[in-house]
């Protein structure tokens, strides 16, 4: 129906798939840092957990309460990050920040499936629905510098 | 339109016509409002009392010894008796405040702590706003009172047992209410309420924020001891709402704030307080809001209150029927007595997610836990979206709120 694909042109395959089957979801049962992101005006919370190896992110988890906006955001960012020193996780994270902000997609390789959420531009009301993942994740980088891990 | 709508003389197209919001377009599709409960869209009528006020009656007021000062006195304390008749409440028992949620606060600063005393506890419900349960969390920390949270049942209604052993130790100087839940739709029997606590030696604050839009309130048959509502979900403007409450109650209260306006003499040592209702307005009030709220209140009046009853009755009817009969969508709360607030989920989407595809079709609704998180969670839901009328809401308007949340099933694969 192409009203329905006209109405629903911010939910890309990639968010849908992503916000049903997160690959990213769950506690794990050991990790080096955590933090919360809270959008208290929503309700909207995600609990971050990552491990880290050789100075680099080594995995990440979340449980992520929220619209399936702010869940694919979550998890696109875990396979984003993976692999990454802090300094390039925090860079990251500022240039999805720009993207959503400006709604102009970088053009970097990182950014393949990170783009798919580049729409959420449009709705001004939902910005903090993608960035609330990448906030917890600075939190949670934040930590694995007191506690020494990371790069 | 229903027969009995047409008897009453409810004529929605001239209503929507008296609103020049309604006509626009959103994303390219025709407006649908069902955002009300949250802020309600102004009449033509309201917003040329304003303009005209402000072009032509324009001053400051209760000061001012020129003809402008004048007019504009008159104008704003001619808001104060409208006020007045549209509660059934004398003049000195209304204080003009910015919002219902002020006036909560203004009661739970002055009466909260002049009448009540540590120890004593205040009883509000498990279905309250934040601006009817926060101002007494902040009594209860500053102040030493118990604060008490009445039990719903799980159809959002107020479960009077639970009530009953709240009031059981004799402790309660206060029960405050909500008139009509903000979420549920739950019209609460107030006048029961009053008898109630009056009974029991407490006194009655019914916060009627949604409920004075639907419904005619008399504050005298209610018995209530304090009643607040605000303009702007009224078709009035914001910033200009309604304190109510009992001349002998506000005559033994201490003024909220201090300044111009609310004082008899001033000196440097010491100043002494004015009288009922100005010793709690100070400063320069909102006189254009008042201006405007007084038109607010000639509009509703001249529609009629049993025929905006009666044509809310259709619309939530209607509603409850439509929505029932879409799967995956659920409505919260199932009140006997409830009104024109429907809030629901829909089976794996998010709320916020439903909010956004139906704006995109132009149909506005609110989404998220509509400043009662605590109600939410008592729900076991983390958010709703929330489908409100007004006056101007038509069943047309219903029927493609049920056609956008097929949609929105339809994006999300159901």
């Amino acid at each position: 129906m192409s009203d329905a694909a006209d109405v629903g042109d911010l939910y890309q395959r990639l968010i849908m798939d992503r916000a049903r089957a997160p690959l990213h979801a769950g506690r794990p049962a050991a990790f080096d840092a955590e933090a919360e992101g809270d959008n208290p005006m929503c309700g909207d919370r995600v609990q971050l957990r990552l491990s880290c190896s050789g100075g680099a992110i080594g995995e990440v988890w979340h449980e992520t309460r929220g619209c399936a906006i702010c869940i694919a955001s979550a998890d696109l960012m875990a396979d984003a990050v993976t692999g990454r020193t802090r300094t390039a996780a925090n860079e990251l994270a500022g240039a999805f920040e720009t993207m959503v902000a400006s709604g102009a997609v970088p053009d970097r390789e990182d950014f393949t499936e990170l783009r798919a959420l580049s729409g959420v531009h449009e709705y001004r009301s939902r910005h903090r629905c993608a960035t609330l993942p990448w906030q917890a994740l600075r939190a949670a980088l934040t930590k694995t510098m007191e506690t020494g891990h990371g790069g | 339109m229903s027969a009995s709508l047409e008897q009453t003389g409810f004529d929605i197209a001239r209503i929507r016509a008296d609103f020049p919001i309604l006509s626009q377009t959103v994303h390219g599709k025709k407006l649908v409002f069902l955002d009300s409960g949250a802020s309600a869209q102004k009449p033509r009528a309201v917003i040329d009392a304003m303009v005209r006020s402000m072009e032509t009656r324009y001053a400051n007021v209760h000061r001012g010894l020129h003809w402008l000062s004048e007019r504009a006195s008159d104008d704003y304390e001619a808001a104060r008796d409208k006020v007045a008749a549209f509660l059934n409440a004398a003049r000195e028992e209304i204080v003009f405040v910015r919002n219902a949620t002020e006036g909560i606060n203004l009661v739970a600063a002055t009466f909260g702590r002049s009448a009540l005393q540590p120890g004593d506890a205040v009883v509000v419900s498990e279905m309250e706003h934040h601006a009817n349960l926060v101002p007494w969390q902040m009594l209860r920390d500053s102040h030493g009172i118990d604060l008490r949270i009445v039990r719903i049942t799980d159809t959002g209604e107020l479960d009077f047992a639970d009530l009953e052993r709240q009031f059981a130790d004799g402790r309660v100087r206060l029960l405050a209410i909500t008139h009509m839940s903000n979420v549920l739709g739950t019209y609460t029997p107030v006048e029961r309420l009053a008898a109630f606590a009056h009974e029991r030696g407490a006194r009655l604050l019914l916060d009627g924020a949604q409920a004075v839009v639907h419904r005619a309130v008399d504050v005298r048959a209610i018995d209530a001891d304090f009643y607040v509502f605000s303009g702007h979900k009224l078709y009035g403007p914001s910033g200009i709402g309604v304190l109510f409450g009992k001349r002998e109650l506000l005559d033994a209260m201490p003024p909220f704030l201090g300044g111009g306006d609310m004082i008899r003499s001033v000196s440097y040592e010491k100043s002494t307080w004015a009288e009922p209702p100005y010793r709690f307005e100070a400063g320069t009030p909102a006189i254009v809001e008042a201006v405007g709220l007084a038109a607010a209140i000639d509009y509703v009046n001249a529609i009629g209150f049993p025929a905006i009853a009666a044509h809310e009755r259709a619309l939530t009817d209607h509603a409850l029927a439509t929505l029932d009969a879409i799967d995956g969508i659920h409505v919260v709360g199932r009140a006997q007595d409830r009104g024109g607030v429907v809030a629901f989920t829909m089976d794996g989407v998010h709320a916020h997610d439903v909010a956004t595809l139906l704006d995109k079709q132009g149909i506005a609704v609110r989404a998220g836990h509509h400043c009662a998180e605590p109600l939410t969670h008592r729900l076991g839901l983390d958010s709703t979206a929330r489908a409100t009328f007004g006056v101007y809401t038509t069943m047309e308007e219903i029927d493609a709120l049920a056609k956008g949340l097929r949609r929105v099933q339809q994006v999300f694969g159901g």
